[in-house]
């Protein structure tokens, strides 16, 4: 779960490291208001996205006037196809110099991971393109956490910081990351002031998807994701759905398999509609799942494809089938179906469609794509 | 990470409803079930076997070490049950549980690293030996998915790891080993971790290594293939994924070009890993390869 700016900072704020005075504003009077009470200032949108400097939605302004129609015009944004509520006003400070600082999960050491660049004011792709030595990767033991020392040790010589605040300041991004169970907790840039204070005029976090259930008031300062009707009803329900461009409709069982359909009939020359998944504890979902998916009305035919492991095929095919009169599908169905539970899925689907699943997954793709065209 | 029919294994969780119908699955398919773990049902019994406190009370109770553990419980409680698995001296873990705290993952991990112990997982829906045993919630037991033979399969995921078996073993091929190794972003056992274990397991003498969009995974055991005499074939899932969005698996996401689906085929054929568009032409590319 992404979250925006104005609600990452706080958490900054809250392990201690210091973030530019300022505030919320969704309206363009807000901002001059803002403005007027702490000056020279940063008008920011607040998207859940990267890269709003380069589309326009970050601009100085030195009085509440030019704040205003910064905000304004910034108001008036899409960003990544997220249209701007809301901007942040903050006080402009004295830049001496910028850095890049993060921790991550990290997927190669198993564990959290440090990430600092002296050379900040680019995203962290480019750092690790242009100044790829100048990226310090300091692994930490999550049991013992992140001493002084050891980022004393894997800081290189920096001129132009208080290179103890710095230190402390990376302690406290680290406290941050474990307190909010982080995926990223990223400050870009991380600045070294002419009056050498350390400060963070940035901060993107990425809260931990399967640590949303014990960090519930957290996410609810989360940025909510960008969902079709379609998609918000397969949330609602308690699954993943994702529309797609295409016509063939897929219902499938699990990440891996569903993703292999989707792949299966484009190389069949045809185009998947959806991305939905009944693995997992949703696979006695059979019928709302067969609802979402033909709701999309560019659907010209239906894959169903059921290869089970610990998803039973009999029970999904059973919730699909106990759906069949109510939904009522109107464009040709395609089955496919092996793995635990088969034998009983093919008995039912022969009892109430009189049909039988094609042999091989492939077959059912095929004629699946040919039926759409 | 082969599991053999001699090993002892312990559920944890067995009395939920997931682990009673996998468990009995289990025990019919030969796998050495010693008995359970659940704190609030000690001392009974389940499936006629023994339900202890923890295991270190279950290790306790035994003449010999457990070998492995099973671990099937909600996610707030895997943390706590595969340390107190790692406590029991137990060394080789298969964690089912989808949804676990990545910041539990990596405290398990790295606990489970200094006590010399592997872990499986999570969100891995298990491994299996056909004709021996399994630990999971794989469909070992149905002919029609799983025989004897000498390929070894890895997958992030157990519905396509079965559907590749599927395919394999309607081909006149069979199994050696299925190694899951999970769809989370921060698992136990890597691709690589996997491909290791069967380029070393003697009944192995080839390997479909199932892969998926998202992390470094992919390229990282084609590092290791490079060096390997024992041919590789590979599906990798997700090439129609569009970028940015999770699939279902957490680990499934493309960001620029981390991850993508072009980047892990180009570093598995310079390894000299055959690349297939769909599950079902592995056979095939086998079979030449052979």
């Amino acid at each position: 779960m992404n979250f925006e700016e104005h609600a990452a900072k706080p958490l900054l704020k809250t392990a201690g490291i210091a973030v530019p005075e300022g505030g919320l504003a969704k309206s363009a009077d807000e901002a001059a208001a803002m403005a007027e009470k702490i000056g020279p200032c940063v008008v920011k949108a607040q998207v859940p996205t990267g890269k709003r400097g380069k589309a326009g939605g970050i601009a100085l302004a030195s009085n509440p006037d030019e704040a205003r129609t910064e905000a304004e015009r910034i108001l008036d944004l899409e960003i990544a196809g997220f249209p701007v509520n809301s901007v942040l006003v903050e006080q402009q400070v004295p830049i001496a110099k910028e850095f890049y600082a993060a921790v991550l999960n990290d997927s190669d050491t198993k564990g959290p991971l440090l990430l600092f660049s002296a050379e900040g004011g680019m995203d962290i792709e480019e750092i690790a393109d242009k100044h790829p030595d100048a990226l310090v990767r300091q692994p930490i033991d999550i049991r013992t956490g992140l001493s002084s020392d050891t980022i004393e040790a894997a800081l290189p010589p920096i001129d132009g910081v208080d290179r103890k605040a710095l230190i402390e300041t990376l302690q406290k991004l680290y406290e941050a990351y474990m307190q909010n169970d982080a995926e990223l907790m990223e400050i870009n840039p991380l600045v070294a002031t002419t009056d050498n204070r350390v400060i963070a005029l940035d901060c993107k976090f990425a809260l931990d998807d399967s640590a949303i259930r014990r960090q519930a008031e957290l996410a609810k300062s989360g940025a909510p994701d960008k969902l079709t009707e379609l998609e918000q009803r397969g949330q609602d329900i308690g699954f993943k759905y994702i529309e797609l461009e295409g016509n063939v409709g897929v219902l499938s069982n699990g990440a891996g398999l569903t993703m292999t359909t989707m792949d299966a009939i484009s190389h069949y020359g045809g185009e998947p509609a959806n991305f939905l998944e009944i693995g997992g504890n949703a696979f006695v979902l059979g019928k709302q799942a067969l609802e979402v998916v033909l709701g999309n009305p560019r659907v010209k035919s239906l894959l169903i494809n059921f290869c089970g492991a610990i998803a039973r095929t009999d029970v999904m095919t059973g919730g699909v089938l106990e759906a069949w009169d109510d939904v009522d599908p109107q464009v040709p169905v395609f089955w496919s179906i092996s793995g635990t539970g088969e034998d009983e899925a093919r008995a039912m689907l022969k009892e109430k469609l009189g049909t039988a699943p094609y042999p091989t997954m492939d077959e059912a793709v095929k004629a699946a794509v040919e039926a759409a065209k | 990470m082969i599991v053999h029919g001699n090993e002892s294994v312990l559920v944890q969780g067995i009395t939920g409803t997931q682990a009673t119908f996998w468990s009995e699955r289990m025990k019919e398919y030969g796998t050495q079930v010693i008995g359970g773990v659940n704190p609030k049902k000690a001392g009974t019994q389940h499936l006629d076997l023994p339900v202890w406190g923890s295991a270190k009370d279950a290790a306790k109770d035994q003449d010999a070490a457990i070998d492995c553990s099973c671990i099937i419980v909600p996610p707030p409680g895997v943390k706590s049950s595969v340390l107190d698995a790692l406590d029991a001296g137990i060394k080789k873990l298969v964690i089912l549980t989808e949804h676990v705290p990545v910041h539990d993952v990596m405290y398990f991990l790295a606990a489970a690293r200094e006590a010399g112990a592997s872990v499986i997982g999570p969100n891995t829906a298990g491994i299996v030996t056909p004709g021996e045993c399994f630990v999971g919630f794989m469909p070992a037991f149905n002919e029609r998915v799983f025989k004897q033979g000498n390929i070894g399969v890895i997958s992030r995921s157990g519905s396509l790891g079965t559907l590749v078996c599927l395919d394999m073993v309607q081909a006149g091929f069979g199994i050696s080993a299925f190694i899951g190794i999970g769809g989370d972003p921060v698992i136990g056992t890597t691709t690589r971790d996997a491909l290791q274990c069967l380029d070393k397991d003697a009944k192995t003498q080839a390997i479909a290594l199932i892969g998926e969009i998202g992390g470094g995974m992919e390229e990282e055991a084609a590092e290791y293939a490079n060096g390997m005499t024992k041919p590789i074939v590979s599906f990798m899932a997700g090439a129609a994924s569009p970028p940015g969005k999770k699939m279902g698996h957490a680990g499934a996401i493309v960001m620029g070009d981390k991850g993508s689906y072009a980047g892990k085929k180009k570093a598995l054929e310079a390894a000299g890993v055959t690349v297939l568009p769909t599950p079902s032409m592995l056979p095939d590319a086998l079979r030449e390869r052979l």
